[in-house]
């Protein structure tokens, strides 16, 4: 059924359909909407969960954690300082391989404080272990949130689905919700639960000789989550017909393009706009949607006859530049400028990117801040 | 019989912890799931690849106990289970890191039945200060020195504060009472909702005494009145042990050495804070 909803009504109709038997949420802007949402269909009976109002972020991912080792399938939702605040967490979840989905709604990072959307909350959680896809539109948040169980629940590891905070969050959109999952994502099943019948302990301590094949193991599984993420997107295409790219990146106008310009989330909707727009045809878009893990083959590929790239990028790992830019630099041997803007919600407009453009096309490799108004 | 806590741990000789726990494994029987907050308990008794848990018991990190417990048991709601959920903690991981995560499972009213083995310090650090830590004592870090006494603030009021916030059932125990502590872990599981257990954990490295005398400095502490056995239930106070002439609290402090520097005027504000206790206590 089509409808036109907000962006966290739309994660929060996923979910529904997802039917997760707990969830645990704390309150922070602008993830809000999405657990209002829930915590209403949970007491009007149209989703079955034990809804906890937990006092933090990190009892928010702790009773998830408790909740999948018992054997229910789990859904949390935070931003910002709660992510923050969660991180702990997030390795302990990845590591004892419990199969949790999260959505953030990516918010800037305290100090100075900001309630703004900027990507510094996702970024500073990418060595977690978590899978992390980003999405453009209120409809790929909702997909990409139902895939979002059924990747976990392969490879045992938990995902972050990101929607960029208020641009998708709080934006309408027309969005078409499934009628049912049922066919595409089954009952949870999972192998290894606590039960007296059969004791096991979970979450035990690890000396030298044992602790590092652990994370290796892990780090194996987040590697194989490309192959399952792809047919995922395959899959789900085949029963709901909606694809995103190949399920790690997605390419727009790369036909005759001699350069191309690199971002996640909601702003490559705007840069496909000013693509066809202004008929450019030596620049192309690739988005990437799956961030960990990272894309690295498709990028090489994708950019082997190219002369040079950009990417655009809201957040800063500070010291080095942008983190997106250090790890396609990483992988690309050409000039990759690296454009950091839209930090803190503010706007990346048509102008900033047409400038963006003719940087690309000098073919150098700058840190640029869109926008700045420091000195140089 | 099998031992749903195996013997061999690794802990300490004389370590309070393992004894307790055993004690209430022997209540609680198998149908239970285990939640550990991070301790000598877990890091003793889970080192891959070996555990010494023959119930299901799960452990995450340090401040978290009551909220993963939250979890299980909500899980378990779900899955129509009736299974117990015990959660076991130590002082640090109770009264200071976890207090948050704690109350908010009582809040919610969890069916839990959380355990604090209070050995009143970081032990598994290294015997740092928590705020469990009695006046006086000398830890890692709250030294005796020119300028201090050792510790220097009296141990938080837990049980006082848990029983604040209507708790169905709050109750002490002693290693030294041990027919008292399985009654109790018995009764707690009958009361659906929150229950909180706190557990006096004499702790021979970190109180310096001998690995022989756990249970004796256990039983000390009751007889002079520096550990209150007692029940709260519905807010209705019980003392289970009246020592009808308690010994000093001399008699107690002198056998450890975290308190060998105490002087006879820092031992008498000890003993006239227990005096104080204690009618406190038969008032409330």
């Amino acid at each position: 059924m089509k409808k036109v909803i907000e962006g966290s009504h739309a994660v929060a109709e996923a979910v529904r359909l997802c039917a997760p038997k707990v969830i645990a949420a704390y309150p922070i802007t602008p993830q809000t909407h999405i657990v209002e949402r829930l915590s209403k269909m949970v007491a009007d009976g149209q989703l079955d969960s034990e809804f906890l109002c937990v006092e933090s972020e990190h009892s928010a991912m702790s009773a998830c954690i408790g909740a999948q080792a018992t054997g229910v399938r789990t859904y949390t939702a935070t931003a910002s300082q709660g992510l923050m605040l969660m991180h702990e967490m997030l390795h302990v979840a990845s590591g004892m391989r419990l199969p949790i989905v999260i959505n953030v709604a990516n918010r800037s990072v305290s100090s100075p404080l900001s309630i703004w959307n900027d990507w510094l909350d996702a970024m500073a959680v990418r060595n977690s272990g978590w899978v992390q896809l980003f999405v453009e539109s209120s409809q790929e948040a909702l997909d990409t949130t139902i895939q979002a169980y059924k990747i976990a629940e392969t490879i045992h590891l938990p995902v972050m689905v990101c929607i960029d905070g208020f641009y998708l969050s709080h934006t309408y959109e027309p969005v078409d919700i499934p009628d049912t999952v049922a066919g595409y994502l089954g009952d949870y099943k999972p192998k290894v639960v606590l039960d007296p019948k059969n004791p096991i302990t979970q979450g035990m301590m690890a000396g030298p000789k044992a602790f590092q094949e652990f994370k290796e193991q892990q780090h194996r599984a987040l590697l194989s989550a490309k192959d399952v993420i792809k047919n995922e997107n395959r899959e789900f295409n085949k029963k709901f017909g909606r694809i995103y790219g190949d399920g790690l990146v997605e390419t727009y106008n790369m036909e005759s393009a001699d350069y191309a310009i690199i971002s996640m989330g909601s702003v490559c909707g705007t840069i496909k706009h000013i693509l066809d727009e202004k008929k450019i045809s030596d620049i192309g878009l690739i988005r990437i949607k799956t961030y960990r893990p990272f894309p690295n083959k498709e990028i090489i590929d994708l950019t082997k006859n190219l002369k040079a790239l950009g990417v655009l990028e809201k957040d800063i790992s500070f010291g080095i530049g942008g983190a997106l830019w250090a790890d396609v630099k990483t992988f690309v041997d050409k000039p990759v400028s690296n454009f950091i803007g839209g930090l803190g919600g503010r706007d990346i407009q048509i102008e900033d990117i047409v400038k963006i453009f003719g940087t690309i096309r000098k073919e150098e490799e700058n840190i640029h801040w869109v926008g700045s108004q420091l000195k140089k | 019989m099998k031992k749903l806590l195996s013997f061999g741990t690794r802990s300490c000789a004389g370590c309070p912890a393992s004894l307790a726990v055993r004690r209430i494994l022997e209540a609680v029987g198998d149908n239970v799931i285990i939640v550990n907050g991070t301790s000598c308990l877990e890091v003793t008794t889970t080192q891959y690849p070996l555990s010494s848990w023959n119930v299901p018991y799960i452990h995450t990190a340090f401040e978290c106990t009551g909220a993963v417990a939250s979890g299980v048991e909500s899980a378990l709601k779900k899955m129509g289970k009736d299974t117990h959920v015990v959660a076991i903690a130590g002082d640090g991981g109770t009264f200071d890191i976890g207090l948050q995560s704690l109350s908010g499972m009582i809040d919610r009213g969890h069916n839990v039945l959380y355990i604090c083995y209070d050995n009143e310090c970081y032990a598994n650090t290294g015997l740092q200060r928590s705020s469990a830590t009695p006046y006086g004592a000398a830890t890692t870090t709250s030294p005796p020195g020119k300028f201090s006494i050792g510790n220097k603030t009296f141990k938080k009021p837990i049980v006082q504060m848990l029983a604040a916030q209507k708790v169905p059932y709050v109750a002490t125990a002693s290693l030294a009472y041990p027919d008292d502590l399985e009654r109790k872990v018995k009764k707690a599981l009958t009361i659906k909702g929150p229950k909180f257990i706190h557990i006096l954990a004499p702790c021979p490295i970190s109180w310096r005494f001998d690995s022989s005398e756990t249970i004796h400095v256990a039983r000390l502490a009751v007889e002079t009145g520096m550990w209150i056995l007692c029940e709260i239930e519905n807010g209705k106070i019980k003392i289970n042990v009246t020592p009808s002439e308690r010994k000093p609290v001399k008699d107690y402090l002198s056998l450890q050495g975290r308190f060998k520097h105490l002087k006879d005027e820092d031992i008498k504000k000890i003993q006239e804070k227990v005096d104080d206790d204690w009618k406190a206590y038969k008032k409330y």
